[in-house]
């Protein structure tokens, strides 16, 4: 997995609540059976209208914002399904960061499957971040994953909360299963127990 | 010993470890996997060289993407429809592990087709990628759904990274009136808590309505969890529990049925234990619900009128005037004057018999309005038989609508059955997101019966006029 460690780059302001992950990759697109390529799906029927054109009112067809990086958005974001197509595509498009009040559970824990840090802050925070994302490609927020800080472009610091050993797996670019293979031996020894405990299982 | 939650008691039995800061190591007992979140994730272990450590565990079927119409016997049209079912099929050969293949008749939604196989019991832990696994909670069972990785992560330690969530209790007291039903329930539960109410909590359904609903209702109610934000929905195992899993295919027979029983029957919440949330409704106040917007939170009476944006507050303001845009809905609307153009029947929410027979009751001797399309979508081969054998399938089709095959269908719309720009559908599935069920649709959410009674007038419709 990639490393996330320091980010500075351009901040796209999506002020919708409850972006779910039918908007983010709508349901044609999870027909590969490949994880790269969703990018340019990403937000899909809000980001091209019926004839595959861009929707030039769309935050990420505007040329200030087509390198985005990070993305600042209303409360619960990605919520919905479980299709990890969310965070490929949000990645592969370019974007390593959301930050939004809250997110739904399954989508938080795919971004770090995937290199991706969604960070919660409370609503009076994000209205701040989201006026410097307005300000477009001359300003640029910096996202901190060490010191767990995000900055706006006028040098404002807001600390977020995350979690230690995801952070620890992000910042280091951990695979999950390796490490749990190394608890091999605890897994063997519950499974026993598991066995005799409730054998119908 | 402190008192603990029917999800802390699951949670213990399947702790494998568990660090200073958490993050725990779960055990899972059964896995359940379709076409669509998985290929990805069998890729990762023929990469790796790795193997699925508990293949006797791990359930597969295609669902999603499979079309619902009689001529998919000779194969799916589809391209890619078709080599994501055919990757299916391999991977499920190639790994050893259990397989219901599209043309078995015991294909059908994974969620429908686990129960109904017994794979899924009481104090289980059971993952799926897709979230609508929380429907296996009904059955006691710590169930939720899982992105790919995780999908790859099981297969390879039938473990999963996990924080614990907190606890929730919802209690629905009293009795239902006639004409409401757990989708009722469910649905209302969103609507007073939000889509984000749930979010960081395992919620346990309690109270005498939920003890007074079937298996397939909890099912239904267990279902729409995750469109409350919860991890999971639980539903402690009683009577009613075991008189279904009794007899099933995979559900354990003779002395281990006995000590099965033994065990399941401690899996309740204890009287103290702590909740970190209590939600309680009254059965008696639900009445049949439908969603005018594009979340599943808003819902509302079937007698109410369409809401204002300026009856919200924050966020939700501008929610709504997106969301009466896309619906092509105005304030002050009565819903049940709101003409519709679809029905759809089906889902792992209602797509199971008890849901084909309360729409039967309603349909019988009756015709669906001229125009309209009407689908009924069983969620398993097995279910459509049984429809058949009850004489419900004739009276679907001699009121108009469509016989299918078993699959997700237009819940999701990845197969052929989808909504054109601008139609609208009442529908007993889960999500009425924009574009859920096709590019520009619009969908409301309801129960059978409601669905039923829309098909009859071609408008939302209060199923109590019609009984």
């Amino acid at each position: 997995m990639e490393k996330f460690e320091k980010l500075t780059g351009i901040a796209a302001p999506l002020p919708l609540i409850n972006v779910d992950t039918d908007m983010i990759i709508p349901k044609q697109f999870l027909k590969t059976i490949k994880r790269s390529g969703l990018g340019v799906n990403l937000f899909d029927e809000m980001r091209y209208d019926d004839d595959g054109k861009e929707i030039p009112d769309f935050v990420l067809n505007k040329p200030q914002y087509r390198e985005t990086e990070i993305l600042v958005a209303g409360d619960n974001f990605g919520c919905g399904s479980s299709r990890e197509h969310a965070p490929w595509a949000i990645k592969d498009f370019g974007i390593r960061c959301v930050i939004a009040p809250s997110f739904a559970d399954i989508f938080f824990n795919n971004c770090f499957k995937n290199g991706i840090l969604p960070i919660a802050l409370p609503q009076d925070q994000i209205d701040v971040l989201m006026k410097d994302a307005e300000k477009g490609s001359n300003a640029r927020m910096t996202v901190d994953l060490e010191n767990q800080t995000v900055t706006t472009s006028d040098g404002e610091v807001f600390s977020f909360e995350v979690e230690q050993f995801k952070k620890h797996c992000l910042l280091e670019g951990l695979d999950d299963i390796g490490l749990t293979m190394e608890k091999a031996a605890a897994i063997d020894t519950f499974e026993a127990q598991a066995v005799s405990a409730r054998p119908w299982v | 010993m402190s008192a603990k939650t029917l999800y802390d008691k699951i949670w213990d039995a399947h702790l494998v470890h568990e660090a200073d800061d958490g993050t725990s190591l779960l055990y899972i007992d059964r896995h359940l996997v379709h076409e669509v979140t998985s290929p990805q994730a069998f890729e990762g272990l023929r990469m790796a060289g790795r193997k699925v450590r508990k293949p006797e565990n791990t359930i597969a079927v295609p669902d999603h993407n499979v079309p619902t119409t009689p001529d998919r016997v000779q194969g799916i049209k589809n391209a890619e429809s078709r080599i994501q079912v055919e990757a299916l099929d391999k991977n499920a050969k190639d790994f050893g592990i259990h397989y219901y293949p599209v043309n078995d008749v015991r294909q059908g939604i994974v969620h429908i087709v686990g129960p109904e196989q017994g794979w899924t019991l009481p104090g289980m832990t059971v993952v799926c990628g897709d979230s609508h696994t929380a429907t296996h909670g009904a059955f006691g069972a710590l169930a939720h759904g899982i992105g790919t990785s995780e999908v790859e992560h099981v297969l390879a330690t039938q473990t999963l990274i996990q924080t614990k969530s907190k606890n929730m209790k919802v209690e629905i007291t009293g009795q239902l009136r006639p004409g409401v039903t757990a989708k009722d329930i469910t649905l209302s539960v969103i609507g007073k808590t939000g889509t984000a109410g749930g979010t960081g909590y395992v919620i346990e359904y309690c109270g005498e309505a939920i003890r007074s609903l079937s298996m397939e209702g909890r099912m239904t109610v267990c279902n729409m969890a995750i469109e409350g934000g919860a991890r999971a929905g639980l539903i402690a195992p009683d009577e009613t529990t075991f008189e279904y899993i009794k007899g099933r295919p995979h559900a354990p027979k003779g002395a281990q049925w006995e000590a099965a029983l033994t065990w399941w029957k401690t899996l309740y919440s204890d009287d103290d234990a702590h909740w970190d949330k209590v939600i309680t409704i009254k059965g008696e106040e639900i009445a049949p619900v439908v969603t005018w917007g594009t979340s599943p939170e808003d819902v509302l009476p079937i007698t109410a009128t369409v809401p204002s944006p300026s009856d919200f507050e924050g966020g939700k303001v501008g929610a709504a005037e997106r969301a009466l845009e896309y619906m092509g809905l105005k304030p002050g609307q009565n819903l049940s004057d709101i003409e519709i153009d679809t029905v759809f029947i089906g889902s792992c929410t209602n797509g199971r018999i008890e849901d084909l027979r309360a729409a039967a009751a309603i349909l019988k001797g009756k015709k669906i309005k001229d125009g309209l399309r009407a689908m009924i979508v069983p969620g398993s081969g097995l279910v459509r038989a049984q429809a058949e054998e009850e004489g419900l399938a004739d009276i679907f089709k001699e009121a108009g609508f469509e016989w299918r095959l078993a699959g997700c269908s237009m819940c999701l719309a990845m197969n052929p059955d989808q909504l054109s720009p601008g139609e609208r559908c009442a529908a007993t599935s889960n999500r009425n997101f924009e574009g859920r069920q096709g590019r520009g649709g619009r969908t409301h959410l309801m129960s059978p019966q409601m669905a039923a009674a829309a098909a009859v007038t071609g408008k939302l419709t209060d199923v109590r006029e019609m009984m």
